[in-house]
Formats: structure tokens, sequence, C-alpha cells
């Protein structure tokens, strides 16, 4: 009580005397007007290449077809009809692509984890096997994405090593296959999204400070009791920046679900948009759903970050 | 002034506009400065709208100088294999023979790798009247229909295509293009279906066939919606080519749906469908003809095709300049050369779809007298009384049919 304070006076005193002159704080502030103009370009930037986009996307989305009109043409309006219509009959995919991104984040985090503590904690030390596993983990992203899908379409495929095995344990029925599945769809977005959710939760435990884990022990903490207690607590900023980095693009993925997932249970809002731009030149109606999406991923990350938000990141 | 005269106009028509107006009125730059941004924020507001101005083909067309006898090139975008290609020279063989012959550069790419695609690529460009920097593009035919209905394309001048009269006879009048004025087949083919031989040695007779029980999961359809709803309305006993409307399309819907639903399809696939009879995952299924004599080539002879005793469609893919294309003279040359039936038969030897050019037969026999009898390049009349070409549809129809068919395969 007494320590709280004293350290309240001390900052009263700090201010009251500030040692700096008149002219130390000016240049301060001069700093502080040149920090606003190095962000401008980026604001800039963001402006063109983010905010502009989005206005032309909202008023595409509230286009109207003009009566016998021809394909591909629509006029300015106010139609906000065509958010009742996409939501009704999309409402189903919509919570499927939630519900297929939140199993592959939890999925992503379940396997990540462990990687990253296997290379930040245990091998500290020993640099050129962290080197090597961490080259592993991002080793992934030097091909390319849709070649690592379609790879994995033909390693579960029903003539595939997978399959084969399963059906010959008996977990899969002998007709039984994997992909043109749901389980396959999550499975990829799972794959594709791991190296996402571990780098940040790596760079997290990376500066993990081991001596709090022995003094946990010291504590008579069991190690399981240290993991939740300590590990968990202090590699919360990581785990929430990974969940984010997973979730929000797998939410709107495409490639998986096309690649991996069949044409009645997988579909998710990624494809739905596609074949309305594309296949039935519906621009007004794909404007809205890729609105809907925005808004949607916005609304669940703020409730997120509200409830699980670190003060380290936000 | 005549330096600037003397300089090649850029090729972008905006910026053609601008310079053109300001040789006439004399503007001072600050004027133009603001002109420019005003042509800016006028094609930023045209972009929100969007184009396909219905029936205006006058004031989508803009007054193209064609610059074909100054600039000896051209453009020319197609679907990925789909023009005789040399593995060892990394070269287009039958390109280099018509370069040598008209002095015409041909900068040839497989831009097309899909007509929704592509459309969707391009039509702002072309509705605004511009110049998207192909001088042909090869389309199939009801997004040919759709694209000289909405004046995206620029009329040809027969007379610089003296091998027009190659042209089989059934392709030279077409309900989307009466008189070929505006387009020119490149190659056509059919959807039939095929199985695998080794999976399935009884084989298919027809589409019904794909619906029994052992082949549960193991069948692929076509995400194009004219082949597989034209295979099953065929299947129902309708003439695809005449008056049918909403009741036979959803009947056909109807089955598609019911077949998805219960697990016989499991796959409904634009040009991948070809890896899911490779990895084993499709047995059987509707497919384009063209695709299993090249998978056949290269795997050992595993599927067979056959046209469904109900009949199969017979689709074709067309060439066309358009709109606002400067080399439509070249473009003609090119056309004309492949028309010719020497050439015709070398693209069909490695294609493999049929070839639109009367006598090209003849001519394989120097090429690969084998290929002769392939009915899957040269059709017997008996197949082609077997093969139907899908109706043109209305603007309203398309957007209504195409709607509940993406519905149907869930996307």
């Amino acid at each position: 009580m007494t320590a709280t304070a004293t350290r309240r006076g001390d900052k009263k005193k700090q201010k009251l005397e500030d040692p700096r002159s008149t002219e130390e704080i000016s240049a301060e502030r001069r700093k502080g007007r040149m920090g606003l103009y190095l962000i401008l370009p980026g604001m800039i930037v963001l402006a063109l290449f983010f905010a502009a986009p989005v206005l032309v996307l909202l008023s595409m989305s509230l286009n109207a077809k003009p009566p016998g009109g021809e394909i591909g043409e629509f006029v300015p309006a106010l139609e906000f009809g065509n958010y009742v219509t996409v939501i009704s009959a999309y409402w189903d995919v919509f919570l499927r692509s939630f519900i297929f991104a939140l199993i592959a984040t939890v999925a992503a985090l379940v396997i990540g984890f462990p990687m990253a503590y296997l290379v930040a904690v245990r091998l500290r030390g020993r640099q050129l096997l962290q080197g090597i596993l961490l080259v592993l983990l991002i080793a992934p992203f030097f091909s390319s994405f849709i070649l690592r899908t379609q790879a994995w379409k033909q390693i579960l495929s029903d003539e595939g090593p997978v399959v084969t095995v399963l059906r010959a344990i008996a977990i899969l029925p002998a007709d039984g296959h994997l992909t043109a599945t749901a389980f396959a769809v999550v499975c990829g977005l799972t794959y594709n999204f791991l190296p996402f959710m571990t780098l940040p939760i790596y760079a997290n435990l990376d500066r993990l400070d081991t001596n709090l884990l022995e003094a946990s022990g010291d504590l008579y903490a069991s190690p399981l009791t240290t993991f939740f207690k300590v590990t968990l607590p202090l590699s919360a900023p990581g785990i929430f920046a990974g969940t984010l980095l997973t979730f929000i693009p797998a939410a709107g993925d495409y490639v998986n679900a096309a690649l991996l997932g069949n044409n009645r249970d997988t579909a998710m809002i990624g494809q739905v948009i596609d074949s309305r731009f594309f296949k039935i030149v519906d621009y007004p109606g794909a404007s809205a759903l890729s609105f809907i999406l925005m808004i949607l991923i916005l609304a669940l990350v703020l409730i997120y970050i509200k409830r699980f938000g670190t003060k380290e990141l936000f | 002034m005549s330096k600037q005269n003397q300089r090649e106009m850029p090729r972008d028509p905006a910026v053609r506009a601008l310079i053109g107006q300001m040789q006439r009125m004399q503007l001072s730059r600050r004027k133009v400065l603001a002109g420019a941004g005003g042509l800016g924020l006028a094609a930023f507001l045209a972009a929100c709208g969007t184009g396909g101005k219905s029936g205006s083909s006058e004031s989508s067309k803009v007054a193209v100088t064609d610059l074909s006898e100054s600039e000896k090139k051209l453009a020319f975008a197609n679907w990925t294999l789909y023009l005789d290609y040399d593995e060892k020279t990394k070269k287009y063989p039958s390109l280099q023979e018509f370069t040598k012959l008209t002095g015409i550069d041909v900068s040839y790419s497989e831009d097309i790798d899909g007509n929704d695609t592509y459309y969707g690529k391009v039509q702002a460009q072309l509705s605004a009247g511009q110049d998207i920097g192909q001088d042909i593009i090869v389309l199939t035919d009801w997004m040919t229909d759709r694209v000289i209905r909405q004046g995206f394309t620029q009329e040809l001048n027969h007379a610089n295509i003296p091998n027009f009269k190659n042209l089989l006879p059934t392709l030279q009048n077409v309900d989307f293009d009466p008189g070929r004025k505006n387009s020119l087949t490149w190659q056509s083919g059919y959807a039939g279906i095929a199985w695998n031989k080794a999976k399935l040695p009884k084989g298919l007779r027809s589409v019904a066939d794909l619906w029994a029980p052992e082949l549960k999961g193991r069948i692929t359809v076509l995400d194009e919606m004219r082949d597989t709803i034209g295979l099953l309305m065929l299947q129902d006993g309708v003439d695809i080519a005449g008056t049918w409307g909403d009741t036979e399309f959803a009947k056909a819907t109807d089955t598609l749906k019911a077949q998805i639903d219960n697990g016989q399809i499991r796959q409904v696939k634009g040009n991948s469908y070809k890896e899911d009879f490779i990895s084993g995952d499709a047995i059987a299924g509707i497919v384009w003809s063209g695709d299993l004599t090249q998978m056949n080539f290269e795997n050992n002879d595993q599927w067979e095709f056959v046209i469904p005793e109900a009949g199969c469609t017979l689709w074709s893919d067309n060439m066309m300049v358009p709109v606002a294309s400067p080399h439509k003279t070249n473009a003609e040359k090119l056309m004309d050369f492949y028309y010719d039936p020497e050439i015709a038969a070398q693209v069909a030897a490695y294609v493999n779809f049929i070839s639109p050019v009367a006598g090209a037969k003849e001519a394989m026999e120097k090429i690969d007298p084998s290929l002769m009898d392939n009915p899957l390049i040269f059709p017997s009349d008996e197949d082609l009384a077997n093969a139907h070409v899908f109706r043109s549809l209305s603007a309203e129809e398309e957007t209504n049919y195409g709607s509940q068919f993406q519905t149907a395969i869930g996307a």
C-alpha cells in the first residue's frame, strides 16, 4: 500500500519538475509530428486499396437488375433486398464455413502448440536442430498452396494408402471414402493454415523465461499445473495471434472446399461467392455475400478480442 | 504537331480520346490534367454500375482503326492444350508456319480456362469498348452467343477468309450467329459417357446406367450446365435443340440433385474431373470426348467413351475478334490459315477434337493415317445425327436456369 503511494507521488513530482528544457520538449513534439507524416503513405495505401474497394463493393451490392436487362447488366440503386435474398439462401453455408474454420483452428492449435513448444523451449540452445525444425515448419510455404492441396487429394484418394489402411482395419467401411467429405475439407484447412498458428506461438514461446518454469517447480507445482498456470497464460498473446491468423482466412477459404469437398454438404462461402460472381453473373449478390462475410468476421473477431484480448496486442 | 502525329498512338482508347481532345482544343496542361481526373472518375463510376448494355451494340462499339497493315502482329488467347505443340522445341509448329507465310508475329497464350471466368475477367473492359489486348478469343457456343449479343465482337470480313468455304455445312448457319458474321468454329466435341474398362468390364450404354448401385459414389459429372443437363434431358426423351421449357429443365435438375443427395454422384467438376478418373476416385461419368482420347494416350488406354443411346451434346468453341482489337485483318488471315485442310489436320492430330474443316480427314492421311478412323475426330454421319446442340437461351432463361443448376450442384 505504501509502496504504491510512494510511486504515485514520484510520478507527480516528475511531472512537476520536468528536467527537460522547453527546447527539448518542442523537439520531442516535432518528432511526434514527423511520425504522423511517416504513417501518411500507409494511410493513403489503405484508403486506395482497402477503403475504396470496400466502398465499391458496398455500392455494387446494392445494385439492381433493370427489367429485361442483359446478363451482367446492373444499375446503381439501393436494393437492400439483395441482402435478404442471399442471407435466406445461404445462411447455412455461412454457418458451415464458420464451424469448419473453428474446428480447423482448434485442431491447428492442438497440433501447432506442441510443435512450437518443442522448437522454442525444449530445444533452446541447440541452434542447429532448432534451425532445421523451423525450416521444416516453413517449408510448406515454398511450394504452391494449390499443389499441396491437390497432393492431399491424391493421398486421400480411394486407391491411396490412407483409405486402404483405414479400410483394412475396418475404420472405414469397404465402400467408404475420404475425398469429397467434410472430414477432408477440415483436414485440408488445418494443414494449410497450421504454419499461421505455429509461427506466432513459436515467436512468443521463444521469449519464455524458463526460470519461471523452474520457480513454479520449486513451489511444488506439478508439470501439468506449471503448464496451465505459467506457460499457457504467458503464451496467450501468441495463441491469440495464431488463432486469428488461422480462423479469418480459413472462414473465407475457397480452395480446400473446392478441391477436397463435394457438391452436397461441404460448400463453403468462398465457393458460393465464386459461383454467384462467375457462373450466375450476379455481381450484386456476390458483393452482398462478400460484405456480409466481412461484417461477420469483424463481429466475431471483435467479440473474441473483447473476451480474450491481451493488452500486449491491443 | 506533325511530330506528334507521326508517333504511334497509345492503345488505350481513353488515352487516345484524350490526345484527340488535346489536339483539337489546344488545352492548357492544367485543364488536361483536370480532364484526365474527370475521365478517371467517370471510368470509376462506370465501373460501379456494370456494362453489358442490352442490345446497344452501336453505343458500345468504338470506331477502331485497323493497324494490321503497319503492325504485323496478333495476340491469340485460347484454352489449354488446344493447339499443336512441339515438346522438344517448346514452340507451336503451325504458328511458326503462319509467321513464315505472312510475316505476322503471333503472341499465343493459354489464357482461357473457363467461359465464365474469362467472361468475368474481360466483360467490364469489353462493355466499355476497350481493347483487352487480345485479337482473337475462343469461347464456347453459348458464351459466343452472349458475347455477340452484347456487341463485344467485330464483324468479320469474309473476303479475307477465302477458306471459309471449308467450314462444315452444319456449322455454317448457327442460331447465335447467322451466316457466321462474327465467329468461326475452332474445334467441336461431344459430351458423352465414359468408364474405366478394368473396373467396369460390362460398360455403359445410357446415362441411366450411371445410377447403378455398384457405382455409388464413383460417378463424376461436368459442371457445364448444357452438357450435364443436356444429357439428362436427352435421357428423358427431350429434344434439347427444340422448344423445351421450365418443366423439362426442372425434371432433369431434380434427377441431378437426387443423385447428388443420395451420394451416387461424388463430384460435379469442370476440367479437373480428369484427375478423379486418373486417381481412381471416379469409375464412370459424363465427360468430354477429346479429353478421353488424350487421357487414354497418356494412361495406357484405360477408359472407353460412348455416345449414350439417347444421344449426346455437341458443342463448338468459336474464334472471335473482340471489340476494339486493332488487328482484325491479321486475325482474319490467321483464321483463314487454320481453315486450310492440311493445317486443320495438323491441329486435329494433336488436340483430338472434332475438326470443323472439310477436307481435314483426307489431309490427315499424310500426317497419321491411324487417326482417320477415329470417330471422335472425324465423326460418322450416324454419330453426328445422334449429337445435339443445346438450344440458345434468352438472357432471362440463362440467369434463371444457371441459378437452378448451381443450387442443385450445391454452390
